[in-house]
Formats: structure tokens, sequence, C-alpha cells
């Protein structure tokens, strides 16, 4: 049984608003000829304005694209409009075996993959790391005690005369030299922050800035949860060269910001959150893609994967690492998945929080919940308890959308529950097929 | 701050008061009885790092050990009102999926291989419509976003929208419009359940006038309207019953509304109407009961017709005799005085009132049909060689049959589908169309069938230069003749070496309404057009788009 994937999860891949029109405009049969797929890729020749029609292969589990077209876009509309016609008019993607282009291209992708699970790491020169892991700590240490100062600086005069605070900006910089850029971030979000928020924003921030002058101190799994946030970052392939948990992981949902279109230089960042259907793990898989270009790595939501996940240490284990893969993504039980009150779900939070106190929110699949628009604003209730949803965190079309699902009727709801409230991410209406809350 | 003073047991709020106004201004909170030990641990040598911490544990305090909040009355009270169950079909997934893309390219499309999707949307909705189907419930406020901004959509797509789409509406001041908008039958003329849906009830309800007396302008023509389709004599009652008071603009619209249903039991309010303070309102009352052929009107303008013109005595001619003057009577049958375009004054008076008078009037004072009449000469009644009235007569003649919507007449002013002559086939214009005023509106009057048949057969012999408004007056999707003879006049235009982009406006039509059974033909054009030439690339994005619809229309079943 083929599992196609539905349009939104194909224009999700897209890069831009005008790769999604152009890729609609391709999702025809018409100018597609000798396509088909063998259920791993599709691929298929699309007729364009030259003479000779182009290439076009998708292999889909990765996500990876393969066109011959010369767009700088990626994937191309000719990729996305492959996966639409597929995903729309199946009978026009015929089952069979790859043309010899086509499985060139995905021959030369096994290879290489192989190539790098193989190919020894750099030998590397233990006593020179040791030093410069020394040397950033203290750094690292040097800025943060800095960072308190300040801190503790403008509490002394208080919050409330603007005349002693210069701008935050400038102590950012100060972190970024200090190696520590996750504390450069949080310090340059104050400068947003009013009113009663400044207090805790300051606070947790202080908090993090003490711990990073006494990690050595810390129990080894809050260490590394400082590590963290202060902003060390591991790689993957250490991550996963530790433990790993296998699973079939059901692909919760997703959120790709910068939000499409929008014209930023930051990287385009996605967030997949997964659950294990036999541990029930909770899972944050983070993948990155150049400023205008769509992150690689794309699972259909409501879909399982079978698949070696490997976590990073920390208080709260969350964030993950995708490793070993050991099959395409395949559709989901038909059922929303289970999940939790309001009131469990405000607990599990505050569990989460007792571990690591930094967290701003966590994940949780909301069962039998209403969203109901009040003069508060949006909220979710199940009759007994109301969680109020998280101003700004979801496009206003999305929360529309969300009512639409519900028709004023209980559903299920992935988000993230946190101080600020609850933000939607998926939504399972009476038909049980998860709607995308995060884009507008 | 409200005037009691936080509680000083409230941790929070001295520790906050205490960071605006500073540690150097005021001091630290002392330790409370209450306090954890983790608190009390807390080193209070330097009082500003203490007051952070003291904030830390207080703010990580306070999110760990979170509850819930109880849900109110309010709340309580929204969860008893959810949507209508829609009991249409759901929309087959393909064309769900498809409804996605449609409404997901908004804006301007860029010359592409396809038509611009946003243009296939109107046809999209309507099918589906017809067909009666429910779309996904996430798609409904694309759906409303869509037609909020193109009102051309709007009946269609509230219809679609169906009961959710009412129940959002009330929710979401945007999309007001959907309680304004009327659809004649929510699951279309042969849905199962009939116009009388559990949602239809709003606009249908008897007797509850509440929306005319206080709702918005728009709201209260569209209720006007609804209950004239399904109870003229209340309608008209409703309107007496406030007309005095209502603004003369206001006054206009709502007669406009009058049209559903009209009748002569209309006759004495619009007589009166003529009387109106407004000119607009005694003009657009004068043009509704000249509709009525039975009206006292009709029979006033059937008198001064019959002073106009008459039969010659040898039955060759029609003598006309324009009116010498615009008395009173004339006027307040809403005759204007003066021409707005500026024609002679006897001239527009003639016009007007034949344009005004009964069609009936002709056949039955000569006994000839409106082809025998068409063909007589017309002369002035002075000198019947003397022929300026003819297209005066004609013209008024046209609008007469466009206003009280005869086809018979219609059919004789446009004369027979033109034939091609020998030698002239696709070139310059044999000769011009005979009809004078458009030929367009009279078309509109004829039977879908017989208006594309006649189209279809104008094309063949004055190319497609001359035809958009014909071609607009036809009904979208085009019939299969019309669409074959739309495809050889493309060919023809090809082979003469004319660019596609003087074409524009009817190839922008032709996307639309070519019925998609042509679509192998324009493929075959594509491939015989020069390559990688402008008619080439034309007709292959005329055959994408047409295979688009093909996939569109057969994915709604239709």
């Amino acid at each position: 049984m083929e599992e196609r994937w539905s349009t939104e999860h194909v224009l999700s891949l897209a890069p831009d608003a005008s790769s999604q029109k152009a890729a609609g405009k391709l999702s025809s049969p018409a100018p597609w000829s000798a396509t088909g797929t063998d259920g791993a890729a599709l691929w298929g020749e699309c007729r364009g304005s030259g003479r000779t029609p182009y290439r076009t292969a998708v292999e889909l589990a990765t996500p990876a694209y393969s066109c011959t077209c010369p767009s700088r876009k990626f994937p191309c509309k000719h990729a996305l409009g492959l996966l639409l016609l597929w995903s729309g008019t199946p009978e026009a993607v015929p089952a069979g075996e790859p043309s010899d282009w086509a499985s060139d291209w995905l021959a030369e992708r096994r290879d290489r993959a192989e190539r790098r699970a193989t190919g020894a790491t750099a030998a590397a020169d233990p006593a020179a790391a040791l030093r410069r892991a020394e040397k950033r700590h203290a750094r690292v240490a040097a800025g943060a005690g800095e960072l308190r100062l300040r801190l503790a600086d403008r509490v002394r005069h208080g919050l409330a005369d603007p005349s002693a605070a210069g701008p935050w900006e400038e102590v950012a910089a100060r972190m970024v030299d200090a190696q520590a850029p996750g504390l450069a971030t949080r310090v340059r979000e104050l400068d947003a922050v009013t009113g009663p928020d400044l207090l805790e924003e300051y606070a947790m921030l202080h908090l993090l800035a003490t711990a990073a002058t006494r990690i050595d101190d810390l129990p080894a799994p809050l260490a590394a949860t400082v590590r963290a946030r202060v902003g060390y970052t591991t790689d993957a392939a250490e991550v996963l060269a530790g433990p790993t948990v296998r699973d079939r992981w059901y692909v919760l949902g997703s959120r790709t910001s910068p939000l499409d279109g929008a014209a930023d230089e930051r990287l385009t960042t996605r967030r997949l959150w997964l659950r294990g259907a036999k541990t029930g793990r909770a899972a944050l898989l983070l993948a990155f893609g150049r400023p205008g270009r769509a992150p690689d790595l794309a699972l259909p939501t409501g879909h399982l994967l079978e698949a070696e996940l490997a976590f990073h240490p920390g208080a709260r284990p969350l964030r993950a690492a995708l490793g070993t893969r050991y099959d395409a993504p395949g559709q989901g039980p038909a059922a929303p998945p289970p999940g939790l009150t309001p009131a469990e779900a405000v607990a599990a939070y505050g569990d989460a929080v007792a571990d690591d106190p930094w967290l701003d929110a966590w994940p949780a699949v909301l069962t039998g919940v209403v969203p109901v628009l009040t003069p508060d604003g949006w909220q979710l209730t199940d009759g007994r308890h109301t969680l109020p949803i998280h101003r700004g965190a979801t496009p206003e079309a999305a929360l529309w959308r969300l009512a639409a699902v519900s028709t004023g009727r209980p559903l299920t709801v992935f988000g993230e529950q946190g101080h600020h409230g609850f933000a939607p991410v998926t939504a399972w209406g009476a038909d049980h097929r998860p709607i995308d809350l995060t884009t507008g | 701050m409200p005037p009691t003073a936080p509680t000083p047991t409230d941790p929070w709020e001295s520790l906050h008061t205490t960071a605006l106004l500073g540690t150097d201004r005021r001091p630290l909170p002392p330790p409370a009885a209450g306090d954890s030990a983790a608190h009390l641990a807390v080193d209070r040598t330097d009082p500003a790092t203490a007051l952070l911490e003291l904030a830390a544990l207080e703010t990580v305090r306070r999110r760990a050990g979170a509850r819930p909040a109880p849900a109110g009355e309010a709340v309580t009270a929204l969860l008893a009102a959810p949507a209508p169950e829609d009991h249409r079909p759901e929309l087959p997934t393909p064309a769900a999926r498809r409804l996605t893309l449609l409404l997901g390219s908004r804006g301007a499309g860029s010359p592409g291989t396809l038509a611009n999707l946003t243009e296939l949307l109107p046809q999209w909705l309507a099918t589906a419509r017809a067909r009666g189907f429910r779309p996904p419930a996430a798609a409904v406020p694309a759906l409303l976003d869509a037609a909020r901004g193109r009102t051309e959509l709007r009946p269609d797509a509230v219809a679609l929208a169906g009961p959710l789409g009412r129940w959002l509406a009330a929710r979401n001041a945007d999309w007001r419009f959907v309680l304004r908008t009327t659809t004649d039958a929510p699951g279309g003329p042969d849905g199962p359940d009939g116009p009388d849906g559990p949602d239809g009830a709003a606009a249908a309800a008897p007797g509850d006038h509440h929306l005319w007396h206080e709702g918005l302008f728009a709201e209260r023509v569209t209720h006007l309207t609804a209950l004239r389709r399904s109870d003229p004599a209340a309608g008209l009652a409703l309107l007496v019953s406030t007309w005095p008071t209502e603004r003369a603009e206001d006054r206009l619209l709502f007669l406009d509304a009058l049209q559903d249903g009209l009748s002569l039991a209309d006759e004495p309010f619009l007589e009166a109407a003529l009387g109106d303070r407004s000119k607009n309102v005694r003009a657009t009352a004068a043009e509704l009961l000249s509709t009525l052929p039975g009206s006292t009107l009709a029979h006033r303008m059937a008198e001064r017709a019959r002073a106009a013109v008459r039969l010659s005595e040898r039955g060759t001619h029609l003598l006309v005799t324009p009116p010498t003057e615009c008395d009173t009577a004339m006027q307040r049958d809403g005759i204007p005085l003066k021409s707005p375009t500026g024609r002679g004054e006897r001239a527009w008076w003639f016009g007007e009132v034949i344009a005004a008078t009964p069609l009936s009037l002709w056949p039955e004072s000569t006994g000839l049909t409106p082809g025998r009449l068409l063909g007589l000469r017309v002369g002035d009644s002075l000198d019947e060689s003397d022929s300026s009235w003819a297209d005066d007569l004609r013209e008024a003649w046209a609008r007469a049959a466009v206003r009280q919507q005869d086809a018979d007449w219609a059919r004789a002013l446009l004369g027979p589908a033109p034939a091609p002559a020998p030698g002239s086939r696709g070139g310059r214009a044999a000769r011009a169309p005979r009809s004078t005023g458009a030929p367009a509106k009279l078309l509109a009057v004829l039977p879908p069938t017989e208006r594309a048949v006649w189209t279809a057969a104008f094309i063949e012999v004055h190319g497609l230069g001359e035809a958009f408004q014909l071609l607009g007056a036809c009904a979208a999707p085009w019939s299969p003749p019309l669409s074959t003879a739309v495809v050889a006049a493309l060919a023809r235009a090809a082979a003469s070496g004319a660019y596609p982009w003087s074409h524009s406006g009817v190839l922008g039509m032709t996307e639309r309404a070519l019925s998609p059974a042509t679509a192998t033909a324009v493929e075959e054009l594509a491939a015989e057009a020069a390559p990688a030439g402008a008619w080439a690339e034309t007709f292959s994005r005329l055959a994408g788009t047409l295979r688009f619809r093909e996939a569109m229309l057969a994915e709604l079943g239709a």
C-alpha cells in the first residue's frame, strides 16, 4: 500500500510562496512523462519551455531531490510538482523500475551515504582539544560573571529608571566574544521585554549566568543543560556515537521558522516533534536550512518512522539526533495520538520545569479540548479547565483553522505547553487527519 | 496600580516593587515565615544579587507549581453552541487537494505554463457547489478569506462553506459578509434536502424581519431580495411599511430588489413611485413598469408608440412621427426631458417611448411577425423616402427586447447566424453585424444553446477580433461546437501571422471557458506551431490549462 503525503506537507517543503505556486501548476499530469515510483523514490520528465525535458527525481525518505533544471531554488518547482502529482493523482506515477538516470542518481546517493558512514573521523589531537576546551570554559565563565554584574547593577538602580539602562545589544556583543552565543541571544531579547515579565527574564538569566560560572559543580545532566543553553553545541555525530533509542517514532508535528516568505537573513529552522510508539518518549529534531531554503529534513505529520534517535544529554532530554532509519516514513494509526487533559498538561510542564528551570515549554498532546474565543483571547478547554493559547506563537489564520476543524466540538491538539500558554502545532478533527497549525 | 496596595505577604509583588525602584532606594524584603530552605539559604550580602536569586526561586516555583484555570461560565456558555452538522458528502480527497492548491496560489500569476490558478477558482467553486459537496473543515477559513477579497466568489463560496461558514462568520468580523450573502439553495438545485437545510432558517424565517428594521443596508437588501423570491407580496408589504422613511439612495436599491417576482400586483406601488421626489427613483419605477406588459404605464406608452409609428397603407413602410414635446405625463412615465448624450430631442423621446412599449404591440397592431416588421422600410411620415428613423427604431426595439427578455424579437434583431460568404472565410468581415445596439445583450436573451450556435457561426465568418463580448455572453464552459469554432479561429489567426497578444482578451476567456474536450486539438496546434514561437507557447499553455481543468472537473465528478 502506497502512503502518499498530503498537499500541505508537500507544500511545506517549498522554499517560498512563489515555489508553492509554481509547483501547483506542475501538479497535473500534462507536462509530465516517463514518471514512476518504486515506493522509495519518484522520478519523471517535465516538459519546460526548452526542447529537452527536465529530469526530476525525489528520494522520499530523506527527502532528497535531483533535477536537471537550472533553478537555484531547492527543492525546485519540478521536484515539488512531481510530489504533488504523486500525492494527488497516484495513477499518473505508476509503480516501476527507475529509469537509468534515476537509478544512477539513487545509487550515487547510497554510495555517498556509505562513504560518509565509514569515513574515518579526522584523527584529533586530544591534548590540543583539551586545551581549547579549557580556554573556552574560562572565557565563558568570565563572560557569565560580567553578565551577573550587569544584571545586578540594573537591579540596584531600579528597572523603572530608564536613564540607567543602556541597550543590551552591547552586552550581547560581549557574550558573543565570550563564546557564549546562548547567553547573547537571551540578553539581546531583553530589550523587547516589558512590564512584569522583565524581572522574570532578569532572574532566569542571572540563574543561568550563575550556573555557567560553576558548571563543574553541577550534577552531570544539569551541567549538560546549562552548557547547551549557554551555547555549547554538540555535533550530531558525537551524540549518535552514544546510546540510541530505537522505536517507531510517530510524527506529532513540525514548525518552520522564520515563516514562509519572510525576507530574513537567519537560518531557516525546522522543529519536528516525535513520540515513540513503544517508549512513549517525546523527542525534538532540529533541522536547518540556509536563508531562503527549506531544511532538508522533513517528516510528514501523522506518519511513523522506524529509526534510532540519540538524545542530547541534559536534565530533561528532549532534543535528539536522527540516526539509522529502517524504513521510509509510513502511514501512522488512523486515530489521533492519545493525550492529556489541560490539567495534566500543566502538571507535566511543571515537572519538566522542576528538572530544567529554563524550559519555556514542554510538548503535550491534549485530548478532548475545544478552542473557544473569549474576551481574553483564544483558550482551549475541556469544560473543567482552560489553557490560554500563547499569543503570537500561532498565526491568527491558523487559530481560525483550528476553530473550523473543531466545529465547536472536542478534538485532539498537539502543541507546546509553557508559562505563556499553549502553542498549538497540529490538530486532529473528526476525520482524524492531522491539520498543521503553524502556518498562516 | 489599584488603590489597595499589593498585600505585603505576596512575595513576588514585594520583590517586583523593589526591583522597579532599585535596591539602592528600597531594602530587600525580609525573609518571611513560610520561606523555604532554599529562600533562607540565599546569601543576602549583596541585596541586588540576592534579589535576582530570590526572584529566580519565585519564578521557577510559580512555573513549576502552576495550576490550570477553571473554566468559567463564559467558557461553558461558548461550549454550548457548536456549529450545526453538515450532512452533505465530503469532497473527494483529490478535489480537496485541488482546492488547497487553488486557494494557496493567491496573487497575480507570472506568465507560465498554465493560466493563473485563481482564474479557475470560480469554476471549481460553482461545480463543487452544484455537486452538493461539503469542503473539509480546515479549508473553510481560507475559502471565506478568498471570498472576502473577491465579491464575485461570494455566493458560491458561502453556499459551499455551508453551516460551518456561517458559524465561523458569526465569530469573526472579517467574515460578516457571509451573513449577508444569499445563496439560493445551499445544497445546489438538486441537492437531496433542497433549500431548507438546518442552516437555511436564518434567511427564510417568515415574519422575522428584525434584519429589515435593524440590519446594515446590505443585510436589508439581502433580506428583501430573499423575501421577494419566496413571497413577493410579503416583500412588497415590508418595503411599503417603511418606504416613506427611507433615504433616496436606499429607495433606489430597494426598488431594484422588486425585479425578483415582479408582477402586476406591484403596479399600484410603482405607479405611486412615479411621483417620487427622487428623479432616479422615478426612472427606476418607470423602467420596472415598462417590463410589465399589462401595466397601465405600458398601455400609455403603447398609445404614444401607436401615434409615433404607423404602417403605410400599402404595407411596405413603417412611417415615423416622433413626439414633438415631452409633456408632464411623459416625464412622469420616466422619459427624461434631455438626452444624457445630447441626442436630438425628438429622436431621444421617440427612442424612449418605443423602448418602453410592450413589443407585443407591433405584431398585434400590424399582424406581422417581428422578422417581417424588421424587413419593412422605415420612412418619415411626411416623406416616405427619408429613412433617417430606421436606426432609431431598430435600436429602441433592441432595448425593448433586452428589457422584456423577448427571445423572438432578439432572434429577429440579431438576424440569422451569419453564413460564410464564399472566399471571405476568416478574412475581413464580410459585412458588419446587422443589428445596431449591442448584439451581446440581445444574444444573452436567447437560450444558451442557441447563443452558442449563433456565436460559433459568427466567429467562423468574422474571426475572434469582434467576438469578445459575444463570447462573454455565452455560458461557460462553452459547448463543444462553440469550443471547436474558437479553436479553429485561433488556428486561422496563428496561420495568418497574427500575434497571440492581439487576442489576449479572448485568450484569457478561453483559458477559463473552452471545453476541456478540445485539449487534444489544442495540443496538436501546439505541436504544429513554429517551435519556441509565441503561438507554440500560447497553445501549450492553453492545452496545459485545459488538462488541468479536465482533471479538476473529473475530480468533482462533473
